[in-house]
Formats: structure tokens, C-alpha cells, sequence
């Protein structure tokens, strides 16, 4: 549905894109991570025909962006980074507005926003004007402006930012109803949503692609190696964490014992395996005889963060959202 | 066409939603009522002053007031360095800024098509503004009997010289991303215009000549005296062109370059 090939833009003194090639099958949904000043943002400008490539080629739907702009404009809906909102509008004017502007009109149109504000949520609000709105409204809005004539494909540039975490994860929903019938390409740097959203994940850094995979492959390729979260109670209070840490690394079969954090005399530790071993029970039986109480014992999951840092080198990329925290604790 | 007149449309609405209308139509209203009655006044005065010295000649309303007012260097002033830079400077330059120029762009809708909408709705409601001061000569045809076309040909020619600035306003408004800077060129631009017939008052050269006839101001003078002179139309027309050519280029540029 999108193939991308060579792709390169280049600002008066930045190569923001630097030959990139990808494609994207029809009725995926593809998340296209990278830290900031990446590129995401200017390969979707260039996918929705807004910037013309440097040098490379673009098509979308079968349509190349530079020759046949028009074509390729009608099958896409773009939500750009700001959404693109007029705040002396009503929310049902400025819909109805984009889908004239996206060629609909009459009872069909009128049905359609209806229909739009119901899925985004913000029907409540249809006579509101957008100047009034918060922050994560606006975005809801932008996300129903993209979708307003049903496009085969839509390109949302950071469609969650700025929405509180429940909102997150009916976006989310929303974004993954639409998928069967439509090829969806999503930016973020959040990594919990591609790793709930996305099938597909193109990471770019810097201007280069540096991975694209499917995000189960991504996962099992970091993984490997079993790792696990332990939370150990000595009886009374007497054990320090260093003997029940000596004590896992004897454990057959560990290659390293993490030690996190000692709340009374609570510990927890962070053991990974070498690979291709099992290690939960010989942990558990290794504490319970020793005497302590196991009062916790889960798989950590190996996430796409840590593949992310590595790809893009080592360098926390930035801030964590604090929506991001929040969704996690919900998946545990 | 019809994705003209849906920019057309959604431009006039916030026109119209803003005070800016308004403040405009209010100004803009007030100064013109106080030229014409200023006016009517020294008419009435020198009607009075022929009746008294015996000679009663036949006044004409159309000489002696319809075209004093339409010439009044005033109202053409502020129509150069006022109304039309407050009405196009937002058209491009905003959208820039707010960033819904990326929805317009994306949109399965050309260039031309954008830039008309808009500049039609910027000729709108300054052509709404011209029919509130036309309001005044309304009344002179009450009580008297003037003939209407030269009237017509001198809010032809105001429509004419309006929509040949506002081209050239919505093609500086296209250049930035800032308002106050679309507003601060273009009454710059306006105003070099403007004085550009200056040299040919004491210049036969023919620089002064090109130069006066570059200016927009002289031609329109012959509108107000009631003559529809092709040459001056043609000027306003040709400019309405290349405002609007140029717009639709720096659009394409805005894209290439940035
Ligand atoms: N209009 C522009 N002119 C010049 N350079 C630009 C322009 N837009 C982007 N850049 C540069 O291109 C690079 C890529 O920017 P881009 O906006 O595509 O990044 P991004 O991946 O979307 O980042 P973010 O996550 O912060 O949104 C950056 O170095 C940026 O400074
Ligand atoms: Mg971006």
C-alpha cells in the first residue's frame, strides 16, 4: 500500500531523511518509532504529498506522490503533529468543513461527521468552538479529521500526544478497529504503543532506518534469555540482600542477578538466565529452602525499549510520558 | 469551482465569526459618512452662495459632490494603507503559523483553487464595505435626480483598484508566517505604490512616465470623472493576475524550499 524507496530529503543544512526504504502491506498497521528530529515527521510530509522527496521515490496506494499528488491526497487521511485546527469553528463546522474539502457534501457528509464524532468521542462537544477545547480534544478532533472520508490510508503523526491515559487507550482501540480496511502508519516514541498497537516496526534514527521487523520478532530477538522479577522476605529481618543474592547466582543455570531495591526486609532482584534455560523453579525451591519467603515471582518482559535504546545508541531518547507509565501499570 | 467556494466560505466565516469585520465595516463607514457630509455641506454653501449672487446656474450634483467624495485622497488612503493590509494579511500567513496550511495542502484541492476562495472572500467583504458607503449616495438619489453611471463606473473602479491590492496583499501574506510582518509589507509595499506617480508631476522623463503608470492610485482617477477607460481597467486587472500568480508560486516554493 506504501512503498517507500531511496527516500531522501534534505533541508537547507540538515538530511533530515537519508535513503530510507520500506513498504507497508495493505491493512497493517505499522508503527514508525524514532527519538526526536529522527525524521518520522518529515517522511510523512512527504508521504502526504505536503514536501516533495530530495531524491527517491514515494507511492502511496499505487500512486507516486510527486506525479500524481492528487490521486494519492484523495486515498490519504494525515493527522499532522499539530493538528490542523481552526479555533473559530465549531467542532461539527470544521468537520464538515475537511470532508467538503476531502470532496463529500450533502446528507452523506452530514451522516458520516456524525458518525466521526461518535467513534473520536467528542459528539458531546460537536457545538463547541475548537478554540475552547483542551489540549487532548484537539487531538481527538485532528484524529476524526483524518478519518472523516473513510481514506484507505491514514498517516498519524503522534496521534496520542497529549491525551490523558484512558483517552490513550481508546485511541488505541479506535486506531486498531480501523485496521482491517485500512493501512494505518503511525509515529510515535512511545514504546508501549507500538508494542500494543502495531503489527509492524520501522525505527529510525538520525535519518536512517536502522530496523524493520514485526514487533513479535523484534521482542524474541532481544529475548532469548529468560528473565525474572523476584521480590524475597527474609524471616526476620536478620538476612541482608548480598547472601540471598549470592545465594540466586549459585542457582544452575543463572547467568546474573540484578539486585533492584530493599524495602524493609523485602528485596527485589532482576535474574536473567543463560540461554535457553528455565530457571523459575530452581529459584523458587533455592529460596524456600534457604528459608526465606518468596513473595513475588514474575517473567520480566524483555520490551521494545530496551531493543530501541540499543538501536539508537544507548541514549534515552527521551522523557518518558507519564501517560506511559500509567498504561503500563494497567497491562501488569 | 466548488472547492473554491468551500475556502471561500470557510475565509468569510471567519471574517465574519472575528471582530475584524465589523471593526473594519464600523471604521471604515464612519470616516466615509463624515467625507460626504462634509461634502453635501460645501455643496449646500455653494448652491446658496450662485442662488444669492443671481446666476443659479444649474448645479451638478454628479461634479460638484458624487466625485469630490469618490476622489476624496483620504478615502483612497485608507483603503491602501488600512483596510486592504487588514483584510489579507491573515489569509496565508495564519494558517502558516496555526499549521492548518498542511491540512489545506493535503487536500485533494489545487493550489488555485485555495488562493481564489480566499482572495474572492477577501474581495467580499471589501466589497461589502464599498455597499455600506454606497448607503450615502443612496439618499441623494431621494431628493435629487444625478445620473448613476458615473457613480457606477466610480465604485467599479474602487472594486477594480481593491481587488488589484488585495492580489498583491494575499501574495505578502503568502510570504511569512507572522501577521503583523504580511501587514507591515504590505502597507509598505502599498505605499511605494502609491507614490510612484510622484516624479511625473514634474518629470517628462520617461522613467517618471513607466513609474506613474505603475502607480495605483492614478489610475483610478479617471473612474471617478465617470470614464471607463480600458487602459486603467486593463492595469488593475493585469495586477489581479500577477498577485494571484505569484501567490500560487510562492505556495509551490514554500513546498521546494522548506
Ligand atoms: N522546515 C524545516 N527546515 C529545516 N530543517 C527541518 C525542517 N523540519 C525539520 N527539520 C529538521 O529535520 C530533522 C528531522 O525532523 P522531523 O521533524 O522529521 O523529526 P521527527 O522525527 O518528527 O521528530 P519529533 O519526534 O521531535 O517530532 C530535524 O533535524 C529537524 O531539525
Ligand atoms: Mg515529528
Amino acid at each position: 500500500m506504501i512503498t517507500v524507496q531511496g527516500l531522501t530529503k534534505r533541508y537547507a543544512h540538515t538530511l533530515a531523511v537519508d535513503h530510507i526504504s520500506f513498504e507497508v502491506q495493505k491493512g497493517q498497521i505499522v508503527g514508525f518509532l524514532g527519538p526526536n528530529g529522527a525524521g518520522k515527521t518529515t517522511t510523512m510530509r512527504i508521504l502526504t504529498c505536503f514536501l516533495p522527496p530530495s531524491e527517491g521515490t514515494a507511492t502511496v496506494a499505487g500512486f507516486d506522490v510527486l506525479d500524481q499528488p492528487m490521486e494519492v491526497k484523495k486515498r490519504i487521511g494525515y493527522l499532522p503533529e499539530t493538528p490542523p485546527l481552526y479555533p473559530e469553528m465549531e467542532i461539527g463546522e470544521y468537520l464538515t468543513f475537511v470532508g467538503k474539502l476531502k470532496g463529500m457534501s450533502g446528507a452523506s457528509l452530514a451522516s458520516r461527521v456524525e458518525e466521526v464524532e461518535e467513534r473520536c468521542a467528542i459528539a458531546d462537544v460537536r457545538n463547541k468552538l475548537i478554540g475552547k477545547l483542551s489540549k487532548g480534544y484537539r487531538q481527538r478532533v485532528g484524529l476524526a479529521q483524518a478519518i472523516i472520508h473513510n481514506p484507505e490510508v491514514l498517516i498519524l503523526d503522534e496521534p496520542t500526544a497529549g491525551l490523558d491515559p484512558k483517552q490513550i487507550i481508546e485511541t488505541r482501540d479506535l486506531i486498531r478497529s480501523l485496521a482491517p480496511d485500512h493501512t494505518i502508519l503511525l509515529s510515535t516514541h512511545i514504546l508501549p504503543e507500538v508494542e500494543q498497537t502495531c503489527e509492524q516496526v520501522l525505527i529510525i534514527n538520525k535519518g536512517k532506518l536502522v530496523a524493520t521487523d514485526s514487533v513479535h520478532n523484534l521482542q524474541n530477538r532481544a529475548r532469548g534469555a529468560e528473565s525474572v522479577l523476584l521480590e524475597v522476605e527474609g524471616r526476620n529481618g536478620a538476612v541482608d540482600a548480598q547472601t540471598i543474592q549470592h545465594r540466586l547466582e549459585t542457582v544452575s543455570g543463572v547467568s546474573r542477578v540484578l539486585f533492584k531495591e530493599t524495602r524493609s526486609n523485602r528485596s527485589v532482584f532482576e535474574v536473567e538466565s543463560l540461554k535457553d534455560r528455565f530457571i523459575r523453579g530452581d529459584l523458587a525451591r533455592a529460596i524456600v529452602e534457604s528459608g526465606w519467603n518468596l513473595n513475588e515471582l514474575r517473567p520480566s518482559a524483555v520490551s521494545l525499549e530496551e531493543i530501541f535504546l540499543q538501536l539508537t545508541g544507548g541514549e534515552k531518547a527521551d522523557e518518558p510520558a507519564p501517560a506511559e507509565a500509567v498504561v503500563q501499570g494497567e497491562n501488569q | 469551482m466548488r472547492n473554491i467556494w468551500v475556502i471561500c466560505q470557510k475565509e468569510l466565516h471567519s471574517y465574519f465569526v472575528s471582530p475584524i469585520a465589523y471593526v473594519l465595516l464600523t471604521m471604515f463607514s464612519l470616516i466615509f459618512g463624515y467625507v460626504f457630509w462634509n461634502e453635501v455641506r460645501i455643496f449646500n454653501l455653494e448652491s446658496l452662495q450662485a442662488q444669492m449672487s443671481g446666476q443659479a446656474p444649474p448645479m451638478n450634483v454628479n461634479e460638484m459632490l458624487i466625485r469630490p467624495v469618490l476622489s476624496n485622497g483620504l478615502i483612497g488612503f485608507i483603503i491602501v494603507v488600512l483596510i486592504v493590509p487588514l483584510i489579507t494579511m491573515r489569509l496565508f500567513a495564519e494558517e502558516k503559523r496555526t499549521g492548518t496550511i498542511e491540512l489545506l495542502a493535503t487536500s485533494p484541492i489545487r493550489d488555485i483553487e485555495i488562493i481564489l476562495g480566499k482572495w474572492l472572500a477577501a474581495l467580499a467583504l471589501y466589497a461589502s464595505l464599498l455597499f455600506f458607503t454606497a448607503l450615502n449616495f443612496g439618499f441623494l438619489f431621494k431628493y435629487g435626480n444625478p445620473d448613476w453611471r458615473p457613480l457606477a463606473v466610480g465604485y467599479l473602479g474602487l472594486l477594480l483598484e481593491g481587488g488589484a491590492l488585495l492580489a498583491v496583499g494575499t501574495f505578502i501574506s503568502a510570504l511569512t508566517r507572522n501577521q503583523i510582518i504580511a501587514a507591515v509589507g504590505t502597507i509598505g509595499v502599498f505605499l511605494l505604490l502609491w507614490i510612484l506617480e510622484w516624479p511625473s508631476g514634474y518629470e517628462t522623463a520617461t522613467w517618471a512616465q513607466v513609474m506613474a503608470y505603475c502607480s495605483v492610485n492614478k489610475h483610478y482617477e479617471s473612474f471617478t470623472k465617470g470614464v471607463l477607460d480600458s487602459k486603467d481597467a486593463i492595469y488593475y486587472i493585469s495586477l489581479i493576475f500577477l498577485g494571484l500568480f505569484l501567490t500560487s508560486r510562492s505556495m509551490e516554493s514554500l513546498r521546494w524550499r522548506s
